[in-house]
């Protein structure tokens, strides 16, 4: 099997699947031309993440590192879900074969772009580095 | 249910290849070469296959040259080719932009050797004519190298008129016919052919043993090198069940082609008329001149391996040009040439039928398909964005 069994289920039975009309933050990374695109819709209260889902253009892995990374921050605080890596992601699917790892990162890089769409919607400072180094670069290897 | 759709990819090995193969392994299990009574039943076998396989092609015994699959005597083929017009000089060689990786990645390796490639590019529809293939051939063209059919669109090239335009020049004409063999009648001298590579898995036969067939006159190379098997062209003890089971298997399928076309042609349009009622699709390669058994899509607004995953859920086993069903980040080669954007390429899906396959379960592909790529769809923020008018429709 190419995939672990848990890749499978998120992938098959995906958790979090739709959008959030009155999102507080959205985030958007890939590119079509790249075959993967991740959309993240974050709905926040008190600084924590209260509802969040997901839609997903690409392969079975990113389908299953989506559903993963909104599973692991949802009901968490925003500060929580920007130390999500996407190595914690990939752990938590029992990994991933090395050409789909680029699947974690752009989980990881929609939640911190859904974010900092929140902190400039807002008008929360926020350290730039925290976002630095995100972009489709990355599907490029 | 189970559906076998990936027949591209390989096929079931029939009774009929494994009945011939099986005695080969603990009956008449001699080395041809050898000269004792048990030797010498391999070889009268041997030499009544390679007729078999000639008959076939329409060609003599002499002109097949036994390999290890369609991959080695494409290699095979380009290598020859292009020493011998080295040494008159002659350093050009002309191919297409869809070819199979055994023939595109050894043109790349005889570019650093210092030949030169000419591509053809290919139409909308999957194919290149004969006065392009003219248009391209100079006084230095050594070879001229088109498949017969691709083996992911499945568009079948005007091969005997490639042929005639290749002769005319005096230009040595190599077709990798790796997907046609079997399923389309093939007559090598008719059709012009210089040099002809099939391999049998994709006619019910074993894998890892195919064929070179090799105009006589045409100067072969030998890739590996030892004893004199294949003439020495192709050293390596013969590998006789797989022999046995590629003869047989190409006699039962040259045998019924007619039938089975009319088969795999009523499923193929079916299907295709089936699948095209799917809102933003298009059909790739052309509708009429293809292999009777390929179907081959793009949906917009989806991506390829996660429709396989699901189809393979409902039981379909398919294919896809999708960049993540091959490891590498850029999707099929074959629709890039044919001019599909990389955003449509990573949405393919080809199936490809055999005679085993029926109506039923055609009709339940029809059924399904449509179900998962709306699915797919409503997961997907390009389909999103396309249906909200944020992103234009590349397919109408």
């Amino acid at each position: 099997m190419l995939y672990s069994e848990k890749v499978m289920d998120h992938f098959m039975n995906p958790r979090n699947v739709g959008t959030i009309e009155d999102a507080d933050g959205i985030g958007e990374v890939g590119n079509a031309k790249c075959g993967d695109i991740m959309k993240i819709y974050l709905k926040i209260e008190d600084e924590i993440i209260q509802d969040v889902k997901f839609e997903t253009f690409g392969c079975g892995s990113a389908i299953a590192s989506s559903s993963m990374a909104t599973e692991m921050i949802a009901g968490q605080p925003v500060s929580k879900a920007l130390e999500l890596t996407n190595k914690a992601v990939a752990e938590a699917l029992d990994g991933l074969p090395a050409h789909k790892m680029h699947c974690s990162v752009l989980a990881e890089e929609a939640i911190k772009a859904a974010v900092k769409d929140y902190y400039d919607k807002n008008g929360i400072a926020y350290d730039p580095a925290i976002f630095a180094n995100m972009g489709c670069e990355d599907c490029h290897g | 249910m189970q559906i076998y759709a990936d027949n591209a990819a390989t096929t079931k090995t029939s009774r009929t290849a494994i009945d011939a193969m099986l005695p080969y392994m603990d009956q008449i299990y001699g080395n041809p070469s050898s000269l004792h009574s048990v030797g010498q039943a391999a070889n009268e076998a041997l030499t009544k296959a390679r007729q078999e396989i000639a008959d076939c092609l329409g060609c003599e015994a002499r002109e097949i040259y036994i390999t290890s699959g369609g991959s080695e005597a494409d290699n095979q083929a380009l290598r020859s080719a292009a020493y011998f017009g080295a040494k008159k000089g002659k350093k050009h060689l002309i191919s297409t932009a869809f070819e199979h990786h055994a023939i595109l990645h050894t043109l790349d390796q005889l570019k650093e050797e210092g030949f030169e490639v000419t591509l053809l590019d290919v139409h909308e529809n999957g194919y290149v004519t004969p006065e392009e293939v003219a248009a391209a051939i100079r006084e230095d063209t050594a070879l001229v190298s088109v498949m017969f059919a691709n083996n992911e669109i499945g568009s079948v090239q005007p091969i005997a008129e490639i042929g005639a335009v290749c002769r005319e020049k005096g230009v040595l004409f190599h077709t990798d016919a790796v997907q046609a063999v079997g399923h389309i009648a093939m007559q090598v001298k008719a059709m012009n052919i210089d040099m002809l590579s099939l391999s049998a898995h994709k006619f019910h036969g074993p894998k890892g043993v195919g064929v070179l067939y090799a105009r006589r006159g045409v100067p072969l190379r030998s890739l590996i090198n030892g004893g004199a098997q294949e003439r020495g062209k192709r050293a390596g003890t013969e590998n006789m069940p797989a022999i046995m089971g590629m003869a047989a298997a190409l006699k039962e399928a040259c045998a019924n082609i007619p039938k089975n076309t009319e088969h795999l042609t009523a499923m193929r349009d079916k299907l295709i008329q089936g699948l095209s009622k799917i809102p933003h699709s298009v059909l790739n390669g052309d509708p009429v001149k293809r292999l009777p058994g390929n179907v081959h899509f793009c949906f917009e607004g989806i991506e390829g391996e996660s429709l396989l995953l699901l189809l393979d859920a409902k039981g379909i086993c398919a294919s896809s040009g999708s960049a993540c069903t091959s490891g590498s980040l850029d999707p099929s080669h074959v629709l890039l040439a044919i001019g599909r954007p990389h955003e449509i390429a990573h949405g393919s899906l080809r199936l490809s039928l055999s005679e085993e396959n029926t109506m039923e379960e055609v009709d339940y592909m029809i059924e399904t398909i449509p179900q998962v790529v709306e699915y797919l769809r409503n997961m997907s923020p390009v389909w999103r964005d396309l249906q909200e008018g944020r992103r234009t429709y590349v397919i109408q």
